[in-house]
C-alpha cells in the first residue's frame, strides 16, 4: 500500500487566468482577480465582488472549438479547460495506454442552468431546446461530459462535499491508484457560480463586500469564485521515464461534527485532517515549508483553522498564506486550484502573499505572508480545504 | 478486498424497517411514482431538528441508526453515502424561493441543507463521528462509488466497520420535470404487472439504504461482499457480459456458481432487453430475481437490491413477489445484482453466503 503517488500534469482556470501559464504571470504580479460580476443576472451584481472567469459560455465553447450552440453548462465547460490542460501536461497521448480515472467534484452541479430554467422546466407548455438542460443538473453530468472529452472510461466518479470535494477528488485518486484499480487518474473539481450559491452565502451573511482579507482581524467575509482545477496522478508504472512535479505523499479527511455549516472554534476536524495527512506522509510538521491554507476571510473559518494549525505546528507555524485573494473562494472546485497552485510552490520554490492582510489576528501567534517569495526552497507544501457538513481534508505535496 | 455486512437499515416504498419480515405481504400499488413509507421520526432524532429537516435527511438519519443498531456498532469508522440527487427537497425549496422572490426576503435554512453531503454530515453531526465522511454524487454510481470506497477503506490500518449509504428521494416538481425526458412512464401501473408492462419509462422510485461493511467476522453477520464493478458506457452488451464473467473468474467463480441473479428490470421496453440477454447469454442456470417493482427506479437503488440480496443469504428464501420464473436452487450461495441506469451506468455487485 505504501506506493508512490507521482503527480505529472496541472490544469487550472480562474479568476486569475485561463491555464498555468496565466496563472502564473497574475501570482507573479501579485494581481487579484476579484472584480465585478458580469456573467450572471442578479440583484446582487453590485453588492458583492467576485472572482469571475472573464469569458462568457460562447466565449469558453469556443476556446474548446465546440460550436457556441452546444448545450453545455459554465461548470462543465470550465472543467473541460482545465482537465485537458493537466492531461496534455502530463504528456497524456492514448488513454488506453494505462488504467485511467477521472474523479471530478463539484458543489451544485448544473444548477447555473437549471435556475435559468427552472419554471419553464415546471411548465410543460413551454417547449425548447431549454429541456435539454434537465439531464445537466446532477453533479455527476459535467464529469460525464469531461470523460467523454477525455477519452477516459476505465473508472469515473464524482464527490460532492461542499467546498472539500476537490480536495476529496484527489484524496480518493491517489487510493485508487494505491489500491491497485487505475494506475493514473485525473482528479480535481470544477464549479461555476451561480444566483443559488450567491444568494445562500448571502443568507448566511458571510460574503465580504469588500475583497476579502483572510486572516486579517477586520475580515468580514469571503468573495465567492469560480473556476475548475485538476492534476494527474500517476502510479510508478504510469509515470516512468515522464517529466515528475511532485508526489502527493500525505492525504487526510476528517468530520468536525460541530455544526452543519459553521466550523468548531478549536478546529477539531481540521487538526484531524492535518494529523491524519502527516500520518500517511510520514512527515513531521517541522518539515513543512508552506501551508496553503483553506483561509476564507470568513470570522469562524479564520479563527477556527488558525488554532488548528497552531495546535498543530505550535509556535513553529511555517509561511502560511490563503490565496482565496486571489481567486476567490471556488467552493467545489478550491482543493483542485489551491492542488495545482501548491505543486507550482514547489516547482518554483515559490510563497504565495496573502493579499488585502493589514491587521495581525490577536488570537493568533503567527503572521501570513504578504509578500511573494521565491527565494526559499519549498520542498513540502500543506493544503487545507474544509466545508459544510463539518467536512475537513488536508493533502500533502511534496518535492520527487 | 472483500467485506462482511454486519448491518443493513432500510427505508423504502416497501415495509422494510421495524420488521423481521422479508417481502412475504409486498405492499403493492398502482402509480408511476412510489414514495417511501417512512418511519416515525421521534424514535430517532429531536423533534426540533426533525421538523427543521429536509424528508431525505431524517430517512437517511432513520435508515443508518436502524443499520448501526442491527450491527451492534455504535460509532462507525468511516461514513460514506452515494446520492444522485443530494438533498434535493432543500434544493428545490431555496430555488424556487430565490426565482418567487427574486432574490429577496430569503433564510438560510434550506440552502445550508441542500449540500449533497448533508444526510453524510447529519449523521457524523448525530453520532459525534469525526471519521472519515465522503460523498459520492455520480449519477448510477453513486452508491457504487461508496461501496468501493468502503471497501478500500477496509484495508486501511485501524479501520474495522464503515458505515455505507445509498439515498435519494423524489419530489412532486422533480418528477413533473424528469418526465420532460421520458424517464417515467406515462400510465399508472399495478406493482405485480410493471416487469410485463412493455411501455417506455420506469416507475420512479426512492429510498435509503444503509450497511454497516466490516473486515471481522461475526455471528450475525447478512453475507459477504465479494466484489463491485462498475462498466461506463459500454460499447456493446456483450463487453458487460465479459466484464461479468472476467469478475467472476477473478473471485474463481464461474456464471454457473451464481446461484441467483438480481436484474434491475424497471419495465422499460428501452433497456429490459439488457437483462433478459444477459439471463440467456450467462445465466440461464441461475434463479432469476427482479426488485425495481418493489422500489421504483432511481440512481441509488441498487442500495435496495443489495438489501434483498443480504436478506436471501441470510434467510435462505427468496420472496415469490421478486422471483421471475422459479426458484432452481436448493441452497444460495452466491448472489449477483447486475443494474443500469439509462444504459450508461452499469454496476454489478458479488455477494456470497457468510
Amino acid at each position: 500500500m505504501d506506493k508512490n503517488i507521482y503527480v505529472t500534469g496541472i490544469g487550472i482556470i480562474s479568476a486569475i487566468g485561463d491555464n498555468v501559464a496565466e496563472t502564473l504571470d497574475s501570482v507573479r504580479k501579485q494581481k487579484s482577480g476579484i472584480g465585478s460580476l458580469d456573467n450572471i443576472e442578479t440583484r446582487h451584481k453590485n453588492d458583492i465582488p467576485v472572482g469571475e472567469v472573464k469569458h462568457t459560455n460562447a466565449e469558453l465553447s469556443k476556446l474548446l472549438g465546440f460550436s457556441p450552440e452546444t448545450k453545455i453548462t459554465r461548470t462543465t465547460l470550465l472543467g473541460i479547460v482545465a482537465a485537458k490542460e493537466a492531461m496534455e501536461s502530463a504528456g497524456i497521448k492514448d488513454v488506453k495506454e494505462f488504467r485511467t480515472g477521472l474523479i471530478s467534484a463539484n458543489s451544485v452541479g448544473g444548477m447555473a442552468m437549471t435556475e435559468m430554467y427552472y419554471k419553464d422546466f415546471l411548465n410543460p407548455e413551454k417547449k425548447g431546446d431549454f429541456v435539454d438542460y434537465i439531464l445537466n443538473h446532477d453533479c455527476g453530468d459535467s464529469t460525464e461530459a469531461i470523460a467523454n472529452v477525455l477519452g477516459i472510461k476505465d473508472h469515473i466518479s464524482t464527490i460532492s462535499t461542499a467546498c472539500s470535494s476537490s480536495a476529496n477528488s484527489i484524496m480518493l485518486g491517489a487510493r485508487l491508484i494505491k489500491n491497485n484499480i487505475v494506475d493514473r487518474v485525473i482528479v480535481g473539481g470544477t464549479d461555476s457560480l451561480s444566483k443559488f450559491t450567491i444568494n445562500g452565502f448571502m443568507t448566511l451573511m458571510i460574503l465580504d463586500k469588500e475583497k476579502c482579507k483572510p486572516f486579517d482581524a477586520e475580515r468580514k467575509g469571503l468573495n465567492l469564485g469560480e473556476g475548475a482545477g485538476f492534476i494527474v496522478l500517476e502510479s510508478e508504472k504510469a509515470a516512468a521515464g515522464k517529466e515528475i512535479l511532485c508526489e502527493l505523499s500525505g492525504y487526510g479527511n476528517a468530520n468536525d461534527a460541530y455544526h452543519q455549516t459553521a466550523s468548531s472554534p478549536t478546529g477539531e476536524g481540521a487538526y484531524l485532517a492535518m494529523e491524519k495527512a502527516f500520518k500517511v506522509s510520514g512527515l513531521k510538521p517541522a518539515d513543512i515549508d508552506y501551508i496553503n491554507a483553506h483561509g476564507t476571510g470568513t470570522g469562524v473559518n479564520d479563527l477556527s483553522e488558525g488554532t488548528a494549525i497552531e495546535r498543530l505546528f505550535g509556535n513553529k507555524v511555517p509561511a502560511i498564506s490563503s490565496t482565496k485573494a486571489f481567486t476567490g473562494h471556488t467552493l467545489g472546485a478550491c482543493g483542485g486550484i489551491e492542488a495545482v497552485l501548491s505543486v507550482l510552490a514547489i516547482k518554483y520554490n515559490m510563497v504565495y502573499p496573502n493579499l488585502n492582510l493589514v491587521h495581525q489576528m490577536s488570537e493568533l501567534t503567527f503572521t501570513p505572508v504578504k509578500e511573494l517569495s521565491t527565494d526559499k526552497p519549498i520542498n513540502h507544501v500543506l493544503s487545507n480545504s474544509f466545508g459544510f457538513g463539518g467536512n475537513s481534508s488536508a493533502l500533502i505535496f511534496s518535492r520527487h | 478486498m472483500e467485506a462482511y455486512i454486519r448491518g443493513t437499515g432500510i427505508v423504502s416504498p416497501q415495509k422494510t424497517f421495524n420488521t423481521h419480515d422479508f417481502l412475504t405481504e409486498p405492499v403493492e400499488y398502482t402509480t408511476n411514482s412510489l414514495r417511501c413509507i417512512e418511519p416515525v421520526y421521534t424514535e430517532f432524532l429531536n423533534p426540533i431538528l426533525a421538523r427543521r429537516m429536509g424528508r431525505i435527511i431524517k430517512m437517511g438519519i432513520a435508515a443508518s441508526s436502524i443499520c448501526l443498531k442491527d450491527g451492534g456498532v455504535p460509532i462507525p469508522d468511516a461514513i460514506i453515502t452515494g446520492t444522485a440527487l443530494g438533498c434535493h427537497e432543500d434544493t428545490e425549496k431555496f430555488l424556487l424561493a430565490i426565482i418567487d422572490n427574486e432574490e429577496q426576503f430569503l433564510t438560510p435554512t434550506s440552502f445550508m441543507q441542500s449540500t449533497h453531503n448533508t444526510v453524510s454530515s447529519q449523521i457524523a453531526l448525530q453520532l459525534k463521528c469525526m471519521n472519515y465522511n465522503f460523498t459520492y454524487v455520480h449519477k448510477g454510481f453513486s452508491f457504487e462509488s461508496a461501496l468501493l470506497d468502503g471497501m478500500m477503506m477496509l484495508e486501511e490500518a485501524g479501520i474495522h466497520n464503515v458505515l455505507i449509504g445509498g439515498h435519494d428521494e423524489m419530489t412532486e416538481k422533480h418528477f413533473k420535470i424528469t418526465s420532460r425526458v421520458g424517464y417515467w412512464k406515462e400510465e399508472n401501473v399495478p406493482t405485480m404487472e410493471i416487469i410485463n408492462s412493455k411501455t417506455e419509462g420506469s416507475i420512479s422510485g426512492e429510498g435509503a439504504g444503509f450497511f454497516l461493511l466490516s473486515n471481522q467476522k461475526s455471528e450475525t453477520d447478512y453475507a459477504k461482499l465479494l466484489a463491485v464493478k462498475m462498466i461506463y458506457q459500454p460499447e456493446n452488451q456483450k463487453d458487460v457480459q465479459s466484464e461479468i464473467i472476467e469478475l467472476l473468474k477473478e473471485k474463481n467463480l464461474t456464471p454457473e456458481d451464481i446461484d441467483c441473479v438480481m436484474y434491475g428490470i424497471s419495465g422499460d421496453v428501452r433497456f429490459d432487453d439488457i437483462y433478459y440477454n444477459l439471463q440467456k447469454a450467462v445465466f440461464g442456470n441461475s434463479t432469476s430475481v427482479y426488485f425495481k417493482h418493489l422500489s421504483g427506479e432511481y440512481q441509488t437503488v441498487s442500495s435496495f437490491a443489495m438489501w434483498e440480496a443480504a436478506m436471501i443469504l441470510k434467510t435462505q428464501t427468496i420472496p415469490v413477489c421478486i422471483l421471475i420464473g422459479e426458484n432452481k436452487k436448493k441452497e444460495i450461495k452466491n448472489v449477483l445484482i447486475y443494474n443500469t441506469y439509462m444504459n450508461t451506468y452499469h454496476t454489478v455487485s458479488l455477494l456470497s453466503k457468510c
